[in-house]
């Protein structure tokens, strides 16, 4: 394994055990990144150390705890030496991971700092990373970030994973953090690339980190099967010009077949210990178009079942809609639209998107026609742009 | 760590619920705050008169001016605070979501207080 591959793997982690030591994230990143240039330098002349994540660790926690004597001597703050005093063990050890990305994830900060500063520590992409992923300029992530370092220093947001009472309240956010990072990167909001791989692989990484570290969490594990199995159709989700190809059109043979096993085997398990949360709901309707042969063997009434489920729990006019397509195609086109008809969900290019589609198959060529326009004008994401321009010319002809 | 919690609520709101109630919610308060102050989790609380009571000062070429009123006329206006005494942001939540007019559509913004924030420092 060479340095870079280490340091994809182990930053975080590092990162999370230097901070409990230092009670400072900033102080801590710049111990990690001294301790990272220290082995570029040492390791290609005296050789890979046998344990390389506990010698980086051991060198950033030195490094943070004499950049803080030096400071604790010039100020006299008696709190940190206490802290330093601690018994000292010799690798990053899980929990801190764990530490971080509730402390990453707080709900007392706004959900764009929650992303961005979880990606820069717990998974260790750059401030220049997350900003070309997120379509932001650079100065605006890199401020975002440190406004929201400044707030939990300043406000005194704990390095604490929640007790068992408040994990609960706490864990959904958490979720929310690591799928929002993932559909960034598997639908793009706006701009030229539907997929953003380096996003999706890094909300998996996460997931599955706090899966395994959380394995009484039957949501995070859920969380997990979901991203595996929708993750798994990524490449065939366009064509080779970037264009949106739909699921009825995929390659089929072309997805990720043992992904696909681990995902559905995970909602299995999550399924079979006890009622289903939101998210393995939304694991399970993925695991049924994954495993469907063709579109038109999918069990859409299954679907149906399960939207009509989460809709229960999550009342939205977004799972509405999935719902009202599910069972369009069970019980046809017109019941759909019937359905489609109660759903208030003004300036969603989708929803437009859906109906045109109905009133295609319905041969209503005319209303399809304005339908997809009225979704031209909503839709932000180039290849679903393309997509809705070439069904457009199709009715129109 | 110390927090003010800042107490908000709707004036008009607040002043049109019975009488009765508004009184519960006085005491319930009072109870919750005499909780906290005898196991040391809070230092000092103040309910403040209605803005109409208040008086702004501000400085427009170097000569006082007064006005009539709050600093700024807005349907939430500041209620009163408390002083909390608490580990971290966490633990001042913990406390302060059992605030008693919560329910009663209040609004409650912890700040963090700077220690010894208004006496002189020598350092820059």
């Amino acid at each position: 394994m060479n340095l870079g591959e280490l340091y994809r793997r182990d930053y975080g982690r590092i990162l999370a055990s230097v901070i409990r030591v230092a009670r400072d994230i900033s102080l801590a990143e710049d111990a990690v990144q001294d301790a990272f240039a220290a082995a570029q330098a040492q390791w290609p002349v005296h050789g890979f150390p046998a344990n390389p994540a506990a010698w980086l660790y051991t060198a950033a926690r030195n490094k943070a705890i004499d950049q803080i004597r030096r400071r604790t001597l010039a100020e006299e703050k008696h709190r940190q030496m206490i802290t330093l005093a601690a018994p000292e063990e010799h690798a990053p050890i899980p929990e801190d991971t764990l530490r971080l990305i509730f402390t990453c994830c707080h709900p007392a900060l706004a959900v764009e700092a929650q992303v961005a500063l979880t990606l820069r520590t717990v998974c260790g992409l750059t401030t220049e990373e997350i900003a070309r992923a997120f379509l932001l300029p650079v100065p605006t992530l890199a401020q975002r970030i440190v406004r929201a370092k400044a707030k939990i220093k300043l406000a005194g947001i704990p390095y604490e994973v929640p007790d068992e009472d408040a994990l609960d309240e706490r864990l959904p956010s958490v979720l929310a953090v690591i799928y929002l990072v993932f559909n960034e990167g598997y639908s793009a909001s706006a701009g030229p690339t539907l997929v953003r791989a380096h996003l999706c692989e890094e909300s998996i990484r996460l997931c599955r980190e706090l899966a395994t570290l959380l394995p009484r969490e039957r949501e995070a594990h859920a969380l997990l099967a979901l991203l595996l199995l929708t993750d798994a159709r990524r490449y065939t989700r366009t064509d080779a010009d970037g264009s949106l190809v739909r699921l009825e059109d995929q390659d089929r043979s072309q997805w990720n077949r043992p992904q696909i096993a681990e995902g559905a085997a995970i909602v299995e398990t999550v399924l079979r210990e006890g009622p289903a949360g939101p998210y393995a709901l939304q694991a399970a309707i993925a695991a049924l178009h994954a495993q469907a042969p063709t579109f038109a063997q999918t069990d859409w009434s299954q679907i149906a079942a399960l939207y009509t489920q989460l809709a229960r729990r999550q009342p939205s006019a977004v799972i509405e809609l999935n719902r009202a397509v599910a069972i369009a195609m069970v019980e046809g086109p017109a019941r759909g639209l019937e359905l489609m008809e109660q759903i208030d969900l003004p300036g969603y290019h989708l929803l437009f998107a859906a109906r045109a589609d109905l009133l295609r198959q319905l041969g209503r060529r005319e209303e399809a026609a304005t339908a997809y326009r009225a979704a031209l004008r909503l839709v932000q994401s180039e290849p679903e742009r393309r997509f809705l321009e070439r069904r457009l010319q199709e009715v129109s002809r | 760590m110390q927090y003010a919690m800042l107490v908000y609520h709707h004036e008009a709101d607040f002043h049109s619920l019975p009488a009765e109630e508004q009184n519960r919610l006085r005491n319930a308060c009072a109870d919750w705050y005499s909780q906290l102050e005898a196991t040391g989790r809070a230092s000092g609380a103040m309910r403040l008169q209605p803005t109409v009571t208040a008086t702004t000062l501000r400085e427009h070429n170097g000569k006082l001016v007064l006005s009539d009123g709050p600093f700024a006329e807005t349907k939430e206006i500041l209620a009163g605070l408390v002083v909390l005494e608490c580990q971290d942001l966490d633990e001042a939540i913990a406390q302060a979501r059992r605030f008693p007019s919560l329910p009663a559509g209040f609004s409650l913004e912890l700040r963090p207080i700077i220690p010894d924030g208004v006496r002189r420092s020598d350092q820059p």
